[in-house]
């Protein structure tokens, strides 16, 4: 049995039921938005058992009871914590799940401090005003030099739109206007980008079914 | 214990992941990568949870019989043959792979071009030059899209041919994108990672607190 052309079969046969909805709602494309919820949340359960349960809480484990590393049997109390998200399902201890939420919630505030710090303010800024160095340096043409200068007219007059602690009136109205021109700029290009990366997918969809599957295009 | 408890262990775990993070000492160094390891062992508790709650809803709906609950049936025929292949002979076996590659991809593909014409149906009611802003942005998503392709080119050279800007539509594409796309952007970027600081702060120090949810 070739289990590739079976592959291939099936998978027109969802790419077309999926694609059936643009005429109407219809069972083939129900049956295909079902199975494709299925199948990503068991695909999702096998990843998450195999690249983080596994190595970092059973293998350490494992090693601990056989008497390899006895500091894997520090992975009970996560394991634990963990196994604290089933008390959602009892009415009376429901208030228990709030122990594994707060240890990440923790965890992820903790994280995003100094990364943001570092990767979205420190880094955003240094870009900004970088190439004023290279204008003092002098090494920077007239059309460099104008770039620069676009850069920190857009990111001052963009977070000064933002900037909601001042009525929006005088000069800051006309800062807050010009941010809306450079806002409007970023959401178009957002959109084009967006677009044109569905349509790459599409046009590889139909690829796949004009090529794989019916052998018109080579 | 039912909420100073876990306000405690949110500021332990935020403040550990912060001096850590700038800590280069050995110990440091282990508790950063402990909690981390900690973290990854915790997530897909979560995960198991959430499937839980999808099962408990689609057998309610068969059970009740609402309309289409035969597609439940589906939702769980493919749940249970992803998780018994998968966890039974692991992620890089040749049918899990097969599975992955002839169901999952292509669907995930579908749905995602399926936003193609999605978008152009609204963007066909949406986009109208009416204000100058509106402009800009039409104006400019035509010339990112078309920066974007060969087609795109061919469409602008022939249309622009009587302009100094034929043959321009991929840099200009280009300098939108490294220009005025990326200061926005920059003031997008700063403005929410200072939203993000302040609301971490908040968190840690117990003052935002709606993720305990209600109750005691």
């Amino acid at each position: 049995m070739d289990w590739n052309l079976i592959g291939i079969w099936i998978a027109a046969f969802l790419t077309l039921s999926i694609y059936s909805v643009l005429y109407q709602d219809n069972p083939f494309y129900r049956f295909a938005e079902h199975l494709f919820v299925g199948v990503s949340v068991g695909y999702g359960i096998v990843l998450s058992i195999y690249q983080g349960l596994i190595p970092f809480a059973w293998k350490p484990f494992e090693a601990a009871v056989t008497g390899e590393s006895f500091i894997g049997f520090i992975k009970l109390i996560p394991i634990c914590i963990g196994l604290l998200f089933f008390a959602r399902l009892s009415p009376r201890h429901t208030w228990l799940i709030r122990y594994p939420i707060a240890i990440l919630i923790g965890f992820g505030s903790g994280i995003a401090i100094p990364n943001v710090l570092r990767a979205n303010i420190f880094e955003q800024t240094r870009g900004t005003i970088e190439p004023f160095a290279d204008i003092y340096a002098g090494t920077l043409t007239g059309w460099g030099i104008f770039e620069a200068i676009l850069m920190v007219v857009g990111v001052v007059c963009t977070l000064t739109y933002f900037f909601f602690s001042v009525e929006h009136r005088g000069p800051v109205k006309w800062l807050s206007k010009v941010g809306i021109a450079f806002l409007m700029i970023g959401f178009g290009s957002a959109f084009g980008n967006t677009v044109m990366g569905r349509v790459a997918l599409l046009i590889q969809r139909v690829d796949f079914l004009l090529g794989d599957w019916l052998n018109i295009i080579s | 214990m039912k909420r100073q408890v876990p306000l405690a262990l949110c500021f332990v775990f935020g403040i550990a992941m912060i001096f850590t993070r700038f800590s280069p000492h050995s110990v440091s160094q282990w508790i950063y990568e402990e909690v981390i390891s900690w973290v990854l062992i915790i997530g897909p508790f979560a995960l198991v949870l959430a499937t839980v709650t999808l099962i408990q809803t689609h057998t309610t709906r068969i059970r009740r019989r609402t309309e289409h609950w035969q597609y439940s049936l589906v939702v769980f025929a493919g749940l249970t043959i992803m998780v018994v292949i998968g966890i039974r002979f692991g992620p890089q076996d040749s049918i899990f792979e097969w599975l992955y590659n002839n169901v999952q991809l292509p669907m995930d593909a579908t749905m995602f071009s399926l936003l193609a014409f999605f978008i152009a149906s609204a963007a066909y009611r949406a986009f109208r030059a009416r204000t100058f802003e509106a402009s800009l942005l039409l104006l400019t998503a035509v010339v990112v899209m078309m920066g974007n392709v060969p087609m795109g080119d061919f469409i602008w050279n022939t249309i622009m041919s009587w302009s100094p800007w034929a043959d321009k539509v991929s840099e200009a594409r280009q300098w939108i994108l490294d220009n005025p796309n990326l200061s926005a952007r920059r003031g997008i970027i700063l403005g929410v990672s200072l939203g993000v600081i302040s609301q971490s702060i908040r968190i840690i120090l117990g003052i935002e607190r709606s993720y305990l949810g209600g109750g005691d």
